[in-house]
C-alpha cells in the first residue's frame, strides 16, 4: 500500500527508515551491555502494531459520512475501559469500578460538553474520539493517584479523622484536609507541566500538526485548547472521584469504615 | 450529675462485622458520675466497649442508650459534643494550639481559649505555639482541653495515660479526678490497677468480652473471683 506522498505523509519507506533510530537504541543497549533490546524491539513493535490497529479501527469513525453513534460507541468503550484500569490499580477503593465510570463519563460530558457547545470544535467522528481520548487518557493517572492517596489517607490518618469526628465534626469536615491534600497531590503535576509547556518541551500535538504541515499559529491554538482540555479534565474527573471515595469511606452516622467494613464491587 | 446520664447496653454484640465480635451479649448500665474505670485483660473489649458510647462504632447487635435515648436517635454529631472522647495517642491538627482548638468550636474566642488550657493545667502562652512541639503530657492535656470546648457531659478516655512517662501519667490523672470532681463525668480505660485504685469511683471489669463485675473498688476487692481482683490490684 503506497499512500500518494504530499506535505505531512512521511510514507511507508519513511516510517521503515524512522526505525533506524530504533536500531540505534538497541545499537547502544548492545554496546553497554544494558540487556534491553529486545525489550525496545517489543516496545518498537507493539506501538507499530497498536497504532496501526487503532489507525484502521478510527477510519470507520473519523470519515463525516460516518454515523455518529460509531464515535459514541468508541467513547463508551474507552470510559469502561479507563474505570476498568483505575479498578485494577486502586484495588482496595470501595466501589472503584462505580465511581471511576462515573468520574471518566462526568468528565468527558462536561469537557465534551464545553468544547462542542461553545463550538470551539465541529461535532464530527473526526473531532469527538480524538478529544474525548484526551479527556480520558490524560485523567486516568491522575484518578489513580487521588484515589491511592484518599485510601492511604483514611488508613494512616485513623487517629486524627477520628479525633475530628470524636469532636463532633461531620465526616465531611473531618475528612476535608486530607481530601484537599490527595487532590492537590493529583493536580499540582499537571499545572506544572502546563507551566512549563513551551519552554521545557513541545508538546505532542502541537509537533504532531507542525509536521503534518498545519500552520504553526494554527497548531498553537489546537495546543491550548487541548491542555485546557487536560486540565479541565483532571480536574473534574479527580474531584468526581475523590467525592465519591470521601462518601464510601465513611456511614450515614459519621463514623470511618474500617477496611473490613468496605462493600467492594 | 443525675443518674439519667448512664449509658445502657443491651444485648450488645460488638466488633468487627465478618467474623467473631469482640463484645457477646453485653447487658450493662455504665455508670456517668466521678470516675468510671473500664478494667481488665488486654484483649477484653475495653476500649470496643468505650467506642459505642459516642457511636465511633455502633454494635452489630443490640443497643445503646443515654438518657434514655438510643444512640441511633442521636445526630452523632450533637452526641459526640456531649459524650467527648480523648485517646491514647493524642491526635494533633496541623498549626499551633489555638489552631487545634479551633477545630472544636471554629470561633472560639482567645480569652476563652487561654481560659480552657489553664484548666487542663497549660500555660495560656502555649496557645501561639506549634501543636507538635508540645510534650506527650501537654499534648493529652490540650486534647482534653479541645475535647471540653464542646461543654461535654462526659468525657471518655482510652488509656489516656498509657503513652506518657510517670510525671505526664500523674499531670493527666489528677486532670481526670479534676473534671469529674467538677461535674463531667469521666469513663476512663486503663489497664493500670494503680491508676485505676487511684481514680475509680466505680469499676467495670471485662474479660473475653463479657462483663465480669461492676462495682466500687471495695466491693471488687472483695470478690470470690481471682481475675476481678487481680484486675483492680486488690491487696
Amino acid at each position: 500500500m503506497m499512500l500518494a506522498v504530499e506535505q505531512g505523509d512521511i510514507g511507508v519507506v519513511g516510517l521503515a527508515a524512522s526505525g533506524i533510530l530504533v536500531a540505534v537504541a538497541v545499537g547502544i543497549s548492545l554496546w553497554r551491555q544494558l540487556g534491553l533490546e529486545r525489550s525496545l524491539l517489543w516496545a518498537a513493535l507493539r506501538a507499530l502494531v497498536q497504532l496501526l490497529a487503532v489507525g484502521w479501527v478510527l477510519q470507520f469513525v473519523v470519515d463525516p459520512d460516518d454515523p455518529l453513534i460509531l464515535s459514541v460507541l468508541w467513547i463508551l468503550a474507552m470510559v469502561s475501559f479507563a474505570a476498568y484500569t483505575t479498578s485494577r490499580r486502586a484495588a482496595d477503593v470501595p466501589k472503584v469500578l462505580r465511581l471511576s465510570l462515573l468520574a471518566y463519563a462526568a468528565s468527558a460530558v462536561v469537557v465534551l460538553g464545553v468544547l462542542f457547545g461553545f463550538g470551539i470544535y465541529d461535532l464530527e467522528g473526526r473531532t469527538l474520539v480524538p478529544l474525548a481520548g484526551m479527556v480520558i487518557g490524560n485523567s486516568l493517572a491522575s484518578t489513580v493517584l487521588v484515589s491511592r492517596q484518599l485510601l492511604i489517607a483514611a488508613t494512616e490518618q485513623r487517629g486524627v479523622i477520628e479525633g475530628r469526628l470524636a469532636l463532633g465534626l461531620s465526616a465531611t469536615e473531618a475528612f476535608r484536609p486530607h481530601l484537599r491534600q490527595a487532590l492537590r497531590t493529583a493536580l499540582v503535576p499537571q499545572i506544572e507541566s502546563t507551566k512549563a509547556v513551551g519552554i521545557v518541551f513541545l508538546p505532542g500535538a502541537m509537533v504532531g500538526l507542525i509536521l503534518a504541515g498545519v500552520d504553526p499559529a494554527d497548531a498553537v491554538r489546537v495546543q491550548v485548547s487541548v491542555m485546557y482540555l487536560v486540565l479541565g479534565s483532571v480536574a473534574t474527573t479527580t474531584a468526581v472521584m475523590s467525592l465519591g471515595i470521601s462518601r464510601e469511606l465513611f456511614t450515614p452516622a459519621q463514623q470511618l469504615r474500617r477496611p473490613t467494613q468496605r462493600t467492594d464491587d | 450529675m443525675s443518674s439519667d446520664d448512664a449509658f445502657e447496653l443491651i444485648g450488645v454484640d460488638a466488633g468487627p462485622v465478618s467474623g467473631q465480635p469482640i463484645l457477646r451479649s453485653i447487658d450493662l448500665v455504665v455508670p456517668a458520675n466521678g470516675v468510671t474505670v473500664l478494667a481488665g485483660p488486654s484483649g477484653a473489649g475495653k476500649s470496643t466497649l468505650l467506642r459505642l458510647l459516642n457511636r465511633l462504632d455502633d454494635p452489630v447487635a443490640g443497643e445503646v442508650r443515654w438518657r434514655k435515648r438510643a444512640l441511633t436517635e442521636w445526630s452523632p454529631t450533637d452526641l459526640r459534643r456531649q459524650v467527648a472522647m480523648v485517646f491514647q495517642r493524642a491526635p494533633i491538627f496541623p498549626g499551633t494550639v489555638l489552631d487545634n482548638l479551633r477545630v472544636a468550636v471554629a470561633d472560639v474566642a482567645v480569652d476563652r481559649a487561654g481560659h480552657v488550657l489553664e484548666h487542663v493545667g497549660l500555660n495560656a502562652e502555649l496557645l501561639d505555639q506549634a501543636a507538635d512541639s508540645l510534650s506527650g503530657g501537654e499534648a493529652q492535656r490540650m486534647c482534653v482541653a479541645r475535647a471540653l470546648l464542646t461543654d461535654p457531659a462526659v468525657l471518655l478516655a482510652d488509656e489516656p495515660t498509657a503513652a506518657l512517662d510517670r510525671a505526664a501519667r500523674t499531670t493527666v490523672e489528677d486532670l481526670g479526678r479534676m473534671l469529674a470532681d467538677t461535674g463531667v463525668a469521666v469513663i476512663w480505660v486503663s489497664h493500670d490497677t494503680d491508676q485505676l485504685r487511684r481514680l475509680a469511683d466505680h469499676v467495670i471489669v471485662l474479660a473475653d468480652g463479657a462483663v465480669r463485675a461492676v462495682g466500687h473498688l471495695a466491693e471488687l476487692d472483695a470478690s470470690d473471683d481471682l481475675l476481678v481482683r487481680q484486675s483492680v490490684g486488690a491487696p
